[in-house]
């Protein structure tokens, strides 16, 4: 009888703290870590949508998908605010310096998702008008193909943005290498 | 009046006011439509436009069009009566080298971006438009896209090949 009183266990899984040494009291890990599971689960994302992808990641924010089950349910339309560019859909030639612009107003850390066929290489948009996939402008940390991808494809980009972000050196935004990465698009580092 | 019989007088009365204005006539889909000699397509429009027995005021469209052998531009007007609701379709060739024809910005304000548009895909001068540049594509394109000469695909693309997608 009494075995039949025991607590069911809680569904809902909260976020798991990173490796590190524990005791009575305290607990120690690397800032690394720390800030990187910070950001992980708190991204906010900039939908830059233009089109048809665009209604996908709609769906995605909706309650069915949820991306609030990842802590990226607070979209920024400031890109001062925003951690994560998503780009869904197609950027014409003429769209390309004002997505630069948007990039380039992002405060660091910043990543970058590309939705869709369209955004990651012009999809079947091959035509003078049409840019030939964002990266031609600014660098791309994911691509997510489909034409245009499920929710379920969305939510896989962004979780490989949340291991991007989860374990990213904390130096490597000050790094030569990055410097050298953005200057090959042509971005000013200011 | 039937569509046949339009054409007929509109012709006729065209021809009476400038003489050999009208080179072609045609009646495709029983829509009238006329082919316009370059040198007289603005005193035409003005006249359908304002004269009160065909009283053509409304422009519906206006585009371009390059013919076959690439050496000729043209631009079609479609201009509209709301009064008896007839339509007609006025057309004017003129050679690529020189790709001029006189604005109906004047006549038409609507034909102002109508205009600017056919400029920015074939390169049409429009002589005495108001403000000619670009109205769609990016200010810095160097080319008039519509025209058979420019590729129409984005020749930077990689992931396409001969073998493939027969670029």
């Amino acid at each position: 009888m009494a075995k039949n009183l025991s607590v069911k266990k809680s569904k809902i899984e909260i976020v798991r703290a990173p490796d590190g040494i524990e005791g009575q009291g305290f607990f120690a890990t690397s800032l690394d870590k720390v800030i990187g599971l910070a950001r992980k689960n708190s991204l906010w994302p900039l939908p830059f949508a233009t089109s048809c992808c665009g209604i996908e990641f709609m769906a995605t924010m909706a309650s069915s998908y949820d991306l609030g089950r990842f802590g990226a349910e607070r979209l920024s339309f400031s890109p001062r605010q925003a951690d994560l560019l998503l780009v869904a859909g197609t950027i014409s030639k003429k769209l390309g310096p004002t997505l630069r612009q948007v990039y380039e107003q992002m405060a660091e850390p910043k990543w970058v998702m590309a939705i869709g066929a369209c955004a990651s290489s012009g999809g079947i948009f091959d035509s003078y008008s049409v840019l030939q996939g964002i990266d031609r402008i600014i660098p791309v940390d994911v691509y997510v193909p489909g034409c245009a991808p499920r929710p379920e494809q969305i939510i896989e980009g962004l979780l490989k943005i949340q291991e991007l972000a989860a374990n990213e050196s904390l130096k490597r935004r000050d790094s030569q290498d990055y410097k050298r990465m953005l200057e090959s698009y042509g971005i000013d580092i200011k | 009046m039937s569509q046949q019989e339009l054409l007929e007088q509109l012709k006729q009365d065209i021809e009476a006011h400038f003489q050999g204005a009208v080179v072609n006539t045609e009646l495709p889909y029983n829509f009238p439509t006329l082919t316009v000699a370059h040198a007289h397509i603005h005193n035409v429009l003005k006249y359908l436009k304002e004269n009160e027995r065909w009283n053509f005021f409304f422009l519906t469209d206006l585009t371009g069009i390059q013919t076959e052998d690439e050496k000729h531009l043209g631009v079609i007007y479609h201009l509209h009566n709301f009064i008896s609701n007839n339509r007609i379709r006025v057309k004017t060739f003129f050679s690529i080298d020189k790709p001029e024809v006189p604005t109906v910005a004047d006549l038409w304000s609507t034909a102002n971006w109508m205009e600017r548009e056919t400029y920015d895909f074939f390169g049409v001068i429009f002589k005495g438009h108001p403000n000619l540049k670009r109205i769609l594509n990016a200010d810095e394109m160097d080319i008039f896209p519509l025209r058979k000469e420019f590729p129409l695909e984005d020749q930077v693309r990689e992931d396409k090949d001969d073998k493939m997608f027969g670029r």
